[in-house]
């Protein structure tokens, strides 16, 4: 992968080539690329959830010589309403059918599964295509009566006939009543058989195919709720090591876990915390330090956090403090009051690697998202919305004026949008293709060199 | 949008300055704040967590994380506050009735003791609910009620400073739940197959034997009043 750098008025900033491939006016969130699998016939997958409790499905276009102007572009490949709004009689309270988290399994044969969540339940979803339809059978007709078997006379063989592709979508498997509290991560093992489930107290682990009962490995919940100072913010298997798992909290720790060392992980292996800064201690600090999004790099040698400012890069093998941080939106940091008080402090945003480790990604707001390139130690920020990105061109960096005289095409602080933030974006595991969910609408972005 | 100042809707008298000089809520340990009137700022940002910490509460299920976070941060300014309470006299007028203040210097245990016992009153409505989970956590679910009154007593006494904020008192959060309901054995967690927890304690006055009919009954009961607001979901 090689990047074109440009020179800008300004000094060298680095950017890739992205320039907006479609956009979805439906208002998506979370996102997950599904993993590209050389057996894997029908192509790349995009998976996105609303509010609505509804999962769609975008395919990739294949190469095809009679539209090239459409190869790379996603299309609606199948639509389903994963979650329903429910009714706690305990509590007396609705449970919301948003879709928190969805997780892509590894694919096993033809039909593709994937996990979808709300505050309180976890699906198993089979997404399976059909292209053909059998005819002919002995013991019913054609519109499905059934014939009678005393009357049949002769045997036929049911001929599979081509009919047009529909893909459907149906529940396998319904993982509920294990969360007290909500949902805020699920992750699949590598062991293809496993996944956990994590709330703000507790994680579970399931088997895919066990729906009555899972293990309760992480209880945080203190025996008295008054000592309560501390919950789960994002759970994650590691990439490869099966017995692996990591854990974030509100305040800013991370704890790595072994399955093998006990039964019940409350007893963490590692412990990831970076020293607070005194000179920037202040009444927030806990707040902007609650990490809201954890993910391990491709190769399992690294992970990323992601807290209210920075997004951070530890190794595994370094307890101590992060290889890197990353500033987000430091100019936020004088605004820290405002932001408590408009609740903004409290947004979660998340983060995602590329393909191969070298750049990671982050919202913010006004619609801005982050790229850092990790060699480079180059960043750049670019703007999704209508306004900013024309068809086929290159996306333009953006740039916020901190303080003093404002430059042409930069935006000051004060005049940032907080109501639009991008909470959600995701990279596609082998090609410069990421999405951003923002506000209404769903951006697929593409570089230009792909 | 963030506004360029903070303006109090409350509090008319204190002084409505922009936040040009965010530094005013930093650490009063931190040098750049020395010159900095922390009492007023503080007891503006005070009373702004303890709205978040009552909006929090007020919700059906209140989103832990924020509720955990605010809880946090109040201590912190609390902890802060209290030796400044102790100090000599501002320069800067406390514009601020203060009300708040005093009560902070003189009923610092009191406040802390009742944000904890907030923070269990939650847990009891909380655990109230895990009837169906493998742990049995909270302690009998007829003490929570009992016990609220008197210690959030303590917080009613920062009525005058919040203003409208406790229009009836903390006890009309909790006025809506039945507490009837909560002191039903049919909602042990024994009722679900799993072993019995502290929810069947001393609490309880009675132990009623319900049977079948009576348990649909109930649920009737309470379908049939849910019906009035909102029509039920397709249930668990």
């Amino acid at each position: 992968m090689h990047y074109k750098i440009r020179q800008h008025a300004s000094g060298p900033i680095f950017f890739l080539y992205f320039f907006l491939l479609q956009m979805n006016f439906l208002n998506f969130y979370p996102l997950s690329f599904y993993q590209d699998n050389p057996f894997n016939y029908s192509g790349d997958l995009l998976a996105t959830g609303d509010k609505g409790g509804r999962v769609v499905i975008f395919q990739r276009e294949q190469e095809n010589k009679s539209r090239p102007h459409s190869r790379g572009e996603y299309n609606v490949y199948s639509t389903f309403q994963s979650h329903e709004p429910e009714f706690d009689y305990l509590k007396s309270l609705e449970i919301e059918e948003k879709i928190n988290k969805i997780r892509w399994l590894p694919q096993q044969n033809a039909a593709h599964f994937l996990l979808s969540t709300n505050d309180k339940t976890i699906k198993l979803w089979k997404i399976s295509e059909r292209d053909k339809r059998a005819e002919g059978y002995n013991l019913k007709d054609e519109d499905g009566r059934l014939r009678d078997p005393f009357r049949i006379t002769a045997l036929r063989v049911p001929i599979l006939k081509p009919m047009d592709l529909m893909v459907e979508a149906s529940p396998r498997r319904i993982f509920a009543n294990a969360h007290t509290y909500h949902i805020n991560s699920i992750s699949v093992n590598s062991d293809h058989e496993t996944y956990l489930s994590a709330d703000d107290l507790r994680i579970n682990l399931w088997h895919l195919e066990i729906t009555d009962r899972s293990f309760n490995i992480v209880d945080i919940k203190p025996a008295n709720m008054e000592e309560l100072t501390e919950v789960i913010t994002a759970a994650e298997f590691h990439p490869h090591q099966c017995n692996v798992f990591v854990y974030s909290s509100s305040k800013g720790t991370i704890r790595l876990c072994d399955m093998r060392s006990s039964a019940l992980c409350d007893r963490h292996s590692k412990f990831f915390e970076e020293p607070e800064d005194p000179s920037s201690r202040s009444f927030f600090s806990e707040i902007i330090s609650s990490i809201s999004d954890v993910k391990f790099s491709h190769s399992g040698r690294y992970m990323m956090t992601r807290d209210y400012l920075s997004v951070k890069v530890w190794d595994l093998n370094m307890e101590s403090r992060p290889v890197e941080t990353h500033q987000v939106h430091e100019y936020l940091r004088s605004k820290l009051c405002s932001l408590y008080e408009n609740d903004c402090i409290f947004d979660k945003f998340e983060c995602c690697w590329n393909g191969s480790d070298s750049a990671i990604m982050t919202g913010s707001y006004n619609n801005f998202f982050r790229m850092f390139d990790r060699d480079t130690r180059r960043d750049v920020t670019l703007e999704a919305s209508r306004e900013s990105s024309k068809p086929r061109a290159s996306l333009k960096p953006r740039k916020v004026c901190t303080g003093g005289k404002r430059k042409k095409d930069e935006i000051s602080v004060d005049s940032l949008d907080f109501n639009k933030k991008i909470l959600h974006t995701a990279w596609h595991p082998a090609d410069n293709v990421i999405a951003v969910a923002a506000t209404n609408n769903l951006y697929i972005f593409q570089d230009k060199i792909n | 949008m963030l506004s360029k100042g903070l303006k109090r809707k409350r509090e008319e008298e204190e002084e409505k300055e922009p936040l040009a000089v965010d530094a005013w809520w930093l650490d009063p340990g931190h040098a750049a704040v020395a010159q900095a009137p922390p009492a007023v700022a503080s007891s503006s940002l005070f009373d702004l967590s303890v709205l978040k910490l009552h909006h929090s509460l007020q919700q059906s299920e209140p989103d832990l994380r924020h509720l955990v976070l605010v809880v946090n941060t109040l201590r912190r300014i609390q902890a802060s506050m209290a030796p400044a309470a102790a100090l000599p006299p501002v320069p800067s007028p406390p514009a601020a009735p203060s009300v708040a203040d005093n009560l902070l210097a003189s009923s610092d245990a009191a406040l802390s003791a009742s944000m904890a016992s907030l923070l269990e009153d939650l847990s009891h409505i909380e655990g109230l609910s895990q009837a169906p989970q493998p742990l049995a956590d909270e302690g009998p679910p007829g003490r929570s009620i009992g016990g609220a009154a008197p210690s959030l007593g303590a917080l009613d006494l920062l009525g005058p400073a919040t203003g409208c904020l406790l229009d009836d008192g903390l006890e009309g959060l909790f006025e809506d739940i039945d507490t009837s309901m909560y002191d039903n054995e049919l909602w042990a967690p024994a009722s679900e197959g799993l072993k019995p927890g502290p929810e069947d304690g001393p609490g309880k006055e009675e132990a009623p034997e319900l049977d079948e009919a009576e348990l649909d009954y109930l649920m009737d009961v309470l379908v049939g009043t849910q019906a009035l607001e909102r029509p039920p979901g397709p249930g668990r």
